[in-house]
């Protein structure tokens, strides 16, 4: 089956899109969200670290916890949208979502205000490898769950192993399940005394590079979390069944670089191996192509006029040849990077079977207002206009 | 100013700049410009994966040092076998495996903001005091994590108030603040969001940490190329030059010529306002439309370096 974008905008109720960073993921979430919204659907876009302008243009001048409605003369201009069409966005606050979610499993307020000071916890809500792709996840499940959107579409952190959102939730439940650390969870000071000879020199070597009081912070939190792993596991496993969803589609977004590219393919094959199938790979400044002749052609066809206009000696003759010179060496090396960009994405291309595949070519600015959202809105899903 | 004088201006350079940039290309180029004037190189890879050794042909990067080239060696540098590293040389050797292995460093990094840096950054500067090599390159993670790698020396000392780790990252800290010892070369695109997130960086780095920073590298720069976009100009060359242009042909020849006019502007005007906002001086590379990096392109941008280095006054 041949997914489209039509399709995903029109019918799907979770888009995540993926792939590394700098290939404008971010830009591609927003144009998906506009463009659901502008066929009627309730939207909302997660965005995770969009650049100042496109962040500003939506509204989001600082972390927002909250979806926030964004005004529909702004997304909207000539009110051609149906008019149950709503869109909304939110930058994922990570140490925020954290906090909801550590306050909601507590057994008590007393528990969550120990969790919340404990300094190690702080650490992990800011910076722990994974928190953010885990909490973007959270945020998913909690739009998807009180939300009431019918097209939520998500931005993923840009992590050099973009697929890192997707073993987030284990790895924090891993980190949790240590054993190392279960046994730190008994009375502070007992660890001392355990048996286990490989625990204590653990330990000892743990104080002797950080210090004792890193260590005592470590025991403090696993006392502290102790009977809200559950509550965290439930939670992973809810949002690990949202993402194989049939409803839940996947943008792969990259550019067609060659270490985008490679970085894609590892992607769709990591996907794969999750039943994921890609619906859309959308890849962005691509280099146009200038009708079909070969490079090679072209270059010698350069280089023989080049020759000519060497020796003519009328210099008129002489800058009329170096001119066009010029021309076909310029063409030449647009349709080279073309076909080497072409031949880039062929792999990734045919690991992504039906999926959906649109090239957005280089654009003259970046993106930063709806305006420029709108069009690149149009190359995504009204190509052959664009381009006739 | 000379490429020698250059080279020899410090003896750390970390190459920085967001995913995509073309940090480990310009680390290449780099590297080659300096070996050609007889200095050795070291190159020091923090992120496990990268093109850099497919780039000289050769096979992926180790702990272990290779030879990428005469004069320039290079191997990793990750976090986990820096740890094991330190642990070996506190004579903690036998603990040190399973605290990798059981995900503890995980852990513990998580408990000490920074440390993952500190160690990385420590090991280089072992390297430095050793001198490792003439000039060591530092290939520094992606995207807005230089800033927090290079600030993590200063975040540590106030996470950790005794051990051996908080005078590492002390010993780190004089290091990037001496610019005999180490300096920061930032690289960037001439396009937009690029440009708005280097000044970012570059200010927070001179502010914040205080590392000495070097020219700025402006990346994939289209080769300049003076093109004639209409065809009607295009027919008047072709009678004058006495060549057949069919009418498709003069088409696709024009459109491609207006697509690099307005590239070229576009991002001569960024690298001017890069100017503007930052009074760095420039290196620019080239963008290569020819053929994948490879040996010969690497020397192509060394080449362009070395001219970017010589066009600069002297400091």
């Amino acid at each position: 089956m041949t997914h489209s974008l039509h399709d995903l905008v029109e019918h799907g109720h979770i888009v995540i899109c993926c792939g590394t960073g700098g290939v404008g993921k971010t830009t591609t979430a927003a144009v998906l969200a506009l463009e659901g919204a502008r066929r009627g659907r309730d939207a909302v876009v997660v965005t995770i670290d969009p650049a100042k302008r496109l962040a500003n243009a939506l509204g989001l001048a600082e972390l927002s916890n909250t979806a926030h409605e964004i005004d529909r003369a702004l997304w909207d201009p000539e009110g051609g949208a149906p008019s149950n069409g709503r869109l909304a966005a939110l930058m994922l606050d990570t140490k925020s979502t954290f906090d909801t979610l550590v306050t909601r499993y507590a057994e008590s307020p007393q528990q969550a205000e120990r969790i919340l000071a404990n300094r190690f916890y702080r650490n992990i809500s800011g910076a722990l490898s994974g928190t953010q792709e885990y909490m973007a996840m959270e945020k998913l499940h909690e739009l998807h769950e009180d939300g009431g959107y019918e097209l939520i579409v998500v931005d993923t952190p840009p992590t050099r192993h973009a697929l890192d959102f997707l073993d987030a939730p284990q790895r924090l439940l891993r980190l949790l399940d240590n054993h190392i650390f279960r046994l730190l969870m008994m009375p502070t000071r007992a660890y001392l005394r355990v048996a286990s000879v490989a625990v204590q020199m653990f330990l000892r070597t743990v104080s002797k590079v950080v210090g004792t009081e890193v260590v005592e912070d470590v025991v403090a939190f696993f006392r502290a979390f102790e009977g809200m792993e559950q509550g965290f596991r439930e939670r992973a496993e809810r949002v690990m069944k949202l993402l194989a969803d049939s409803g839940t589609r996947f943008v792969l977004v990259t550019t067609p670089r060659r270490d985008a590219v490679e970085e894609a393919e590892f992607f769709a094959q990591r996907l794969a191996e999750t039943s994921i199938d890609v619906d859309a790979l959308i890849v962005n400044r691509v280099h146009p192509r200038f009708g079909d002749e070969n490079p090679d052609g072209l270059r010698r066809r350069a280089a023989e006029l080049a020759a000519s206009a060497g020796a003519a000696a009328d210099p008129a003759v002489k800058d009329a040849g170096s001119r066009l010179a010029a021309l076909y060496d310029n063409l030449a090396d647009f349709q080279e990077i073309s076909e080497r960009e072409a031949t880039h994405l062929t792999g990734v291309q045919g690991r992504v079977g039906g999926a959906a595949i649109a090239h957005v070519p280089f654009l003259a600015t970046d993106v930063h207002d709806f305006e420029g959202l709108r069009e690149v809105g149009r190359l995504l899903f009204e190509p052959a206009e664009v381009r006739g | 100013m000379e490429l020698t004088r250059f080279c020899s201006t410090s003896r750390v350079v970390i190459v920085a700049g967001k995913g995509g940039v073309g940090k480990t290309t310009t680390t290449a180029a780099l590297a080659l410009a300096a070996a050609r004037t007889g200095m050795s190189v070291l190159i020091l890879e923090v992120e496990g994966k990268s093109g850099l050794s497919a780039m000289f042909g050769r096979p992926p990067l180790t702990y272990e040092e290779m030879e990428l080239a005469p004069g320039i060696r290079a191997r990793t540098l990750t976090p986990d076998e820096a740890l094991l590293d330190y642990l070996h040389n506190a004579g903690l050797r036998r603990i040190s495996k399973r605290l990798v292995n059981s995900g503890a460093l995980d852990v513990v990094a998580t408990a000490v903001p920074g440390m993952k840096d500190i160690l990385v950054l420590g090991k280089v500067k072992q390297l430095e005091l050793r001198r490792a090599a003439d000039v060591i390159l530092l290939d520094a993670p992606a995207a807005g994590h230089a800033v927090s790698f290079l600030l993590s020396p200063r975040g540590l000392l106030d996470a950790v108030r005794v051990g051996p780790i908080r005078k590492q990252a002390a010993d780190v800290i004089d290091m990037l603040s001496d610019p005999v010892r180490c300096q920061v070369v930032l690289v960037t695109l001439p396009e937009e969001t690029p440009v708005n997130e280097l000044v970012d960086t570059a200010f927070a780095i001179e502010d914040r940490v205080g590392v000495s920073l070097g020219p700025i590298v402006v990346n994939g720069c289209y080769p300049h190329l003076e093109v004639i976009e209409d065809e009607d100009e295009i027919e008047r060359d072709a009678q004058l030059a006495d060549v057949f242009v069919s009418e498709r042909e003069s088409r696709d020849l024009a459109r491609a010529a207006e697509f690099r006019a307005r590239r070229q502007e576009l991002q001569a005007s960024e690298a001017d306002r890069l100017a503007d906002r930052l009074p760095l001086p420039q290196v620019r590379l080239p963008f290569l439309f020819h053929a994948e990096l490879g040996r010969p392109e690497l020397d192509v941008l060394a080449d362009a370096f070395t001219t970017g280095i010589e066009a600069l006054p002297n400091a």
